[in-house]
């Protein structure tokens, strides 16, 4: 089927209801809290209307460069990780049989249903010393006394890929099903070994598939803010929890917009050259 | 001796027995066609000898060496996929090159024997195109020249052809019986397509139910068929029931049937007799005698259909032939003994 581009102004009737949808629910809160950035704070009611770069300039500090670079670089590793597992997962996965694969795919939909605080605080339990994984290591003689795995990077990395793992499983999925399982056996049948086989077929065949789902996880893994405040130590503390702790706790609403913003610039500039560099590949 | 030899391979999925106990010796440069309709285990058959499923019991013996327990990639063979299976991410001279670099082949190497390779496939200068560029009879081609880029000592093809139109698909049959001759290479095809098989084998092997049929030259197939089932599936055929009257004599459509005779002590069998081996004549006196149903004219073949007791027999002739008749008229039909084959139920 061929389709026509829209002519009349009649053919873009359709857009209507989403783009007001979007223009109500996005362009515009969002715009606000881009005006808001740039007020100026009002120590002791609210904020006042106002054109200054103060809270810009506050947060080029040391101090919030590195939560910064920490944040993105959290988000950057849980995207990681998480493709890392899910995608040999799902590759063996839908090489079982259909009834194997939805009780799996059940039970990964109903981790969605945890709340993050659950999540946060199951691992925190499972990670304690006094009730924590490390007593059945011990119980193994695999350790000589049981000892508290947080808070700390570790666990914090854990919580998150924990909860973002599903996520990547049902977003990886379906362009897997689609694969065409001779490919795996043409490489077989042309020298390669299975594992051989998967990484340079399976991966490149799905890079487009890949470099989505990193972006993906990324940016989901960029907005957590209570798994760090669990598991971790202040040290560990993403940007988002700083940006909550300005606008709730401090009342600072325009520098919290500001680290807002500075936030989404950054991710998006990071999603940009993900794009760049895989378009680059490909033209290779 | 060099060559193939399956010894007594079967393939079982759960209780369903997809190969059972196959039995054949491919000598080294022969041409195989195994033929079949879908579900008979051919595929399965040839996905053992490529490695990719493991035989219940038995061995597949390639120059006197077992290779049974040899997993796919280290068995240095070619296969073409239904599907071809190209690498979508890789061009077409990566394509070919791929099981040149496995093997850890140098950069000049894999270039000459990719150009090599397109000369030989009619595809030169195609090296650096994406594969998703091709037309359907370019990408086959790509996919032969890939499995042949080793130069494997067996070259395994699984319906390569199907996905061709009618047309492209009766050129590479024969260019594909040209490759194969050039190379010498033993070469196992699994086709559904009889007409493909009459083309290109040496050797057809025909299978239904997991079990080989017949295996023996195309045209001992068609002349002499084992059975009823070889018969029904190479080619069109009449199926006739003969039968012994009390004093052991043939009978076949209410007629002696002098010049044919039963098997020893069966009292019924089959006969088949091929369209064009049947002849019309005038209907008389001791004729076996039928009423034209219909009558097919395709131009290059004339087709005659012809009811004799409620069984529907039929003719091919060439226009020089032509019958001239029909349909409503009577005719006699004459089966000449020579050209019946009497088949075991």
């Amino acid at each position: 089927m061929r389709r026509e581009p829209p002519k009349a102004l009649a053919d873009y009737a359709p857009l209507a209801f989403p783009a007001f949808m979007l223009i109500v629910f996005f362009v515009i809160p969002f715009s606000t809290m881009i005006g808001v950035s740039f007020f100026k704070r009002n120590p002791a009611g609210f904020y006042t209307p106002d054109f200054v770069f103060d809270n810009y300039a506050r947060f080029l500090s040391t101090f919030f460069g590195t939560v910064l670079g920490f944040s993105l670089m959290l988000a950057v590793t849980v995207a990681i990780c998480c493709v890392t597992i899910a995608f040999p997962f799902t590759y063996l996965l839908t090489r079982q049989s259909r009834k194997v694969q939805t009780v799996w795919l059940v039970c990964l939909l109903s981790v969605l249903s945890l709340s993050e605080v659950i999540i946060g605080f199951a691992w925190s339990t499972l990670f304690s010393r006094t009730a924590g994984i490390t007593n059945l290591l011990v119980g193994a003689g695999l350790m000589s006394e049981p000892k508290a795995l947080l808070p700390g990077f570790g666990a914090v990395l854990t919580g998150m890929v924990y909860q973002a793992l599903p996520y990547t499983i049902l977003v990886l999925y379906p362009a897997l099903v689609r694969l065409d399982p001779t490919l795996l056996e043409a490489a077989r049948s042309l020298g390669s070994s299975p594992p051989r086989a998967f990484l340079n077929v399976v991966v490149p065949a799905l890079r487009n598939t890949i470099v989505a789902t990193l972006i993906m996880v990324f940016v989901f893994a960029l907005g957590s803010y209570l798994l760090p405040q669990i598991l971790g130590r202040p040290q560990h503390w993403t940007l988002s929890v700083l940006i909550t702790d300005q606008a709730i706790y401090q009342s600072n609403m325009p520098f919290a917009a500001a680290m807002a913003v500075f936030l989404v610039l950054m991710s998006l500039a990071l999603v940009g050259l993900t794009l760049l560099v895989g378009r680059r590949e490909s033209a290779a | 001796m060099s060559g193939l030899t399956l010894q007594d391979v079967s393939k079982q999925f759960g209780s369903f027995t997809a190969v059972d106990n196959v039995q054949l010796t491919v000598p080294h440069g022969t041409f195989v066609c195994m033929l079949g309709p879908s579900g008979c285990g051919k595929t399965t058959l040839l996905r053992m000898i490529a490695g990719l499923e493991e035989p219940t019991s038995g061995a597949i013996v390639l120059d006197n060496q077992d290779i049974t327990p040899i997993p796919t990639h280290r068995r240095n063979l070619g296969m073409v996929f239904q599907s071809l299976a190209l690498f979508p991410h890789l061009s077409v001279g990566d394509n070919i090159s791929y099981p040149l670099r496995i093997r850890g082949a140098s950069r000049d190497e894999q270039k000459k024997r990719t150009d090599e390779l397109l000369n030989l496939i009619h595809l030169p200068g195609f090296a650096d195109r994406p594969v998703a560029k091709l037309s359907g009879g370019q990408r086959q081609r790509v996919a032969i020249a890939r499995a042949l880029a080793i130069s494997p000592k067996l070259f395994l093809l699984d319906e390569p052809l199907s996905a061709l139109d009618a047309k492209l698909r009766e050129a590479m049959q024969v260019e594909l019986r040209q490759l194969q001759q050039t190379l010498g290479i033993t070469t196992i095809v699994v086709t559904h397509d009889q007409r493909e098989a009459m083309t290109m084998a040496d050797l057809v092997v025909v299978m239904g139910n997991g079990k080989i049929r017949q295996a023996a030259s195309p045209i001992e197939i068609y002349r002499k068929p084992a059975d009823a089932f070889v018969a029904d599936f190479i080619g069109s055929t009449n199926l006739l029931e003969i039968e012994a009257d009390g004093s052991g004599r043939a009978v076949m459509l209410g007629h002696s049937a002098p010049g044919l005779k039963l098997p020893n002590g069966m009292r019924k069998a089959s006969v088949s007799i091929r369209p064009e081996d049947v002849h019309l004549i005038e209907p008389g006196a001791d004729t076996i005698t039928g009423i034209v149903t219909f009558v097919r004219d395709l131009g290059g073949t004339i087709e005659t259909f012809v009811e004799v007791d409620g069984k529907s027999i039929v003719a091919v002739a060439t226009p020089r032939e032509r019958p001239n008749v029909v349909e409503g008229q009577k005719v006699g039909i004459v089966l000449p003994p020579e050209s019946c084959v009497v088949l075991k139920q």
